[in-house]
């Protein structure tokens, strides 16, 4: 057995867990981590993030674009707070992070020493387990357990919290090859007996719908989805997170739904008498949030690996708990071989008028761009082939509304908790998880005031990354709201000052672009996509454009804001 | 409704901050809460006590199974069981009340655990409405100081149920 220092320890281990790149700052507590990380050059990668919470960002960035844990390594106090932000969106959307934080030394704990801070209690909530490491040969299990537990299940974040001494301390490296913890046992298969009341439901069903959910993208589940949807002939809907889940370009899909979904989609989730739910949570934006009233005719089956999700919003008919991949395998093995899908067709053409009454629309006269054309156009251009990571805020839902997902991982953005701050650099993490695909960071003129420092990052990295920064001089969506429920009083939602967007880019090192009229737009971003390295594109947007549809907050499915003309 | 929820738990630092945490993350009080080691010393009984409408325990439950460290729940309120509590009571003995306090004392089977100048010192356990009771009765001689351990609870054993000193 090979005697070393924790500090080593912590390298051998990510080694052995196949991480090779690490989001991170350096720091008091962690230096001794970072003194010997240069030893390890050529398996693991740091990526010097320029703030924490950056750095926490494009780790969960990087573990949505590939499925692999993204990790991150900072110091401790002010270091480990900024990661907290980070740490929240992950847990909203069950991406997997693993936090490793340096500490005081232990017999310091509690003393209030210089950038101490109580890791472990302040990330208690927003993670799905922490650790605080007492011994340097405790490390290396500790760490397997993180990934362990961050990748298993649903996925989450862990946090790992090293006290310098522990960094310190030499002792031999043993690196367990089995993880079992007693009080932690992640379903995997759904109960035979539920699976099989779901077969009776749905074959009984004449207006089924499948309410997918980031689940599914989690649990790799597209071919299974895809059969089960064809084999029953059963409309699909998504969530925001579900978005690219399930191919869009496939007939039964029915697009977005919820408070900015389309009006076929919240329309047949409403009148439909089967909502099969698959990895998704009931979140208050995918329902409207008038949890009484979603869906009154409908029974409803709900798969999910968290059982803490089951009745929590809406009560459930027929729950099966585990693994969206493995339950729709049994579903597809319990069905039978002949199904009688008469009734279906009348089904679908409603759903269809309802799409055709009120379809996804844009209208760009006159000299404003529209954001929404913005987008169409960058679909096009890129031919729905990139990985599109988006801010937070109104361009947020016309990414989600506009851009074409047909694969998982292609639409990455912060759902949960709307973390403005999460598009750029997340974007980078994307990018190095995902080297050889087109990444492009959707983001507003708020949004990237939040995280801006990383074009640092970026830059030095000399990443292939391209930047839309749609500028309408305003929060966007704090507008829409003061717009529609707040008689227009615009308090406090226009930035009177405002960086140059372009020129800050070139002072990073960056390429920036810009247009502000629609026949530019076009272009400009053929331009900016094709442009290698860093490439920041500002398009000058209108910022009266409102995004439609619209349930208004703790409204019914079918109570939908179409278009301006409702507002009154 | 109260209910009494009994958890085995890792016996480790942080475990009972957990527990509590998705209580006050969600704005709910806990009545009682109770931890000790059980036989084996890597693990630990919290017996906790709050009120809360069913739809809320299930999804307390629910997360608490969630938990790494947790290694399996019981809501016991449907269940037969015991229940028990203990209570330290530093009470005024003025010579005029030093009789009635041991006799009450001894009606309530307590033990004197203390005896002062001027105060008794009485153990007591039993369910929440005899600790409560005995309480009351004991309020017009003056309470100086009282402790209480909170709910400790079991399952009855099914096939013995109903025989021990229980039932008092």
């Amino acid at each position: 057995m090979a005697r070393m220092i924790g500090a080593e320890m912590f390298f051998e281990t990510l080694i052995e867990e196949g991480i090779d790149v690490i989001f991170g700052l350096p720091g008091g507590y962690v230096l001794k981590v970072y003194d010997v990380m240069p030893k390890f050059e050529g398996k693991i990668k740091h990526v010097l993030a320029r703030h924490e919470q950056g750095a926490t960002h494009m780790a969960d960035g990087y573990a949505r674009a590939s499925g692999k844990p993204g990790v991150v390594l900072c110091t401790s106090g002010p270091a480990a707070t900024n990661t907290v932000t980070g740490i929240a969106t992950a847990q909203m959307d069950s991406s997997p992070i693993v936090v490793f934080t340096g500490q005081v030394p232990l017999p310091y704990l509690g003393s209030d020493a210089f950038q101490e801070a109580d890791h472990i209690g302040i990330t208690r909530p927003c993670t799905k387990h922490n650790y605080l490491v007492r011994k340097a040969k405790d490390l290396p299990k500790t760490m397997k357990e993180a990934f362990y537990i961050a990748s298993s299940g649903r996925p989450s974040p862990v946090l790992v919290d090293m006290p310098k001494d522990v960094i310190l301390e030499e002792d031999e490296l043993v690196i367990p090859k089995e993880i079992s913890l007693r009080g932690y046992k992640p379903p995997t298969k759904g109960d035979p007996n539920q699976i099989q009341k779901a077969v009776d439901m749905i074959l009984k069903s004449k207006r089924p719908i499948i309410f997918g959910g980031g689940g599914l993208i989690h649990s790799n589940a597209r071919e299974e989805l895809i059969e089960f949807a064809h084999r029953l002939e059963v409309p699909v809907t998504s969530t925001l997170m579900g978005l690219g889940a399930y191919p869009q370009d496939d007939p039964l899909y029915v697009h977005m739904l919820g408070m900015h979904g389309s009006y076929a989609a919240n329309m047949a989730v409403h009148s439909s008498d089967l909502v099969i739910s698959i990895g998704a949570r009931f979140d208050d934006r995918a329902t409207g949030g008038n949890f009484d009233e979603f869906s009154p005719d409908a029974e409803i089956i709900h798969i999910d690996i968290d059982p803490s999700t089951i009745d929590k919003n809406i009560v459930v008919h027929c729950p099966i708990l585990g693994d969206a991949k493995l339950v729709l395998q049994q579903l597809l093995e319990a069905l039978p071989s002949k199904i009688d899908l008469a009734g279906r067709k009348e089904w679908l053409a409603q759903i269809n008028e309802w799409d055709e009454k009120h379809p996804m629309s844009y209208n760009q006269t006159g000299d404003k761009v529209l954001t929404t054309y913005v987008i169409d156009t960058l679909s096009k251009v890129t031919e729905d082939d990139a990985i599109i990571v988006s801010d937070v805020g109104q361009h947020q839902m016309w990414v989600a509304q506009f851009y074409k997902f047909n694969y998982p991982r292609t639409h990455i953005t912060s759902g949960g908790l709307g973390t403005m701050g999460f598009g750029f650099p997340a974007a980078m993490g994307a990018k190095f998880a995902c080297p050889d695909k087109q990444v492009v960071c959707v983001c507003g003129d708020g949004s990237f005031q939040m995280n801006m420092q990383e074009l640092a990052t970026a830059v030095e990295h000399k990443m292939d990354l391209k930047i839309l920064l749609l500028n309408n001089r305003h929060h966007g969506m704090v507008r829409q709201w003061q717009t529609m429920f707040f008689e227009g009083n615009y308090s406090a939602s226009y930035f009177e000052v405002l960086p140059d967007f372009v020129m800050l880019a070139e002072s990073f090192g960056a390429k920036g672009i810009r247009a502000d009229k629609p026949e530019q737009v076009e272009a400009t971003l053929k331009e900016g996509l094709s442009t290698e390295g860093v490439v920041l594109m500002e398009i000058m947007v209108d910022c009266e454009e409102l995004v439609y549809p619209m349930i208004a907050p703790g409204g019914a499915m079918n109570d939908m804001i179409l278009g301006a003309v409702d507002v009154a | 409704m109260r209910h009494t929820i009994s958890l085995f738990v890792d016996n480790e630092s942080g475990v009972l901050s957990r527990v509590a945490g998705l209580f006050s993350a969600r704005g709910f009080n806990i009545e009682s809460l109770n931890v000790a080691e059980t036989l084996d010393p890597d693990t630990s009984r919290i017996t906790l006590v709050t009120t809360g409408d069913d739809f809320i325990i299930e999804q307390v439950i629910k997360r608490f199974n969630n938990m790494v460290n947790v290694i399996w729940v019981d809501d016991l309120t449907e269940e037969t069981r015991v229940e028990r509590e203990m209570i330290l009571i530093r009470v005024e003995a003025k010579q005029a009340t030093r009789a009635e306090i041991l006799r009450m004392a001894d009606i309530f089977r307590a033990k004197v655990i203390d005896v002062g100048a001027e105060s008794y010192t009485l153990e007591l356990t039993g369910d929440k409405e005899k600790v409560n009771a005995f309480m009351e009765l004991l309020e017009p001689m003056g309470i100086k100081e009282i402790a209480r351990t909170g709910t400790v609870a079991m399952k009855r054993d099914a096939k013995k149920s109903n025989t021990g000193e229980d039932k008092e």
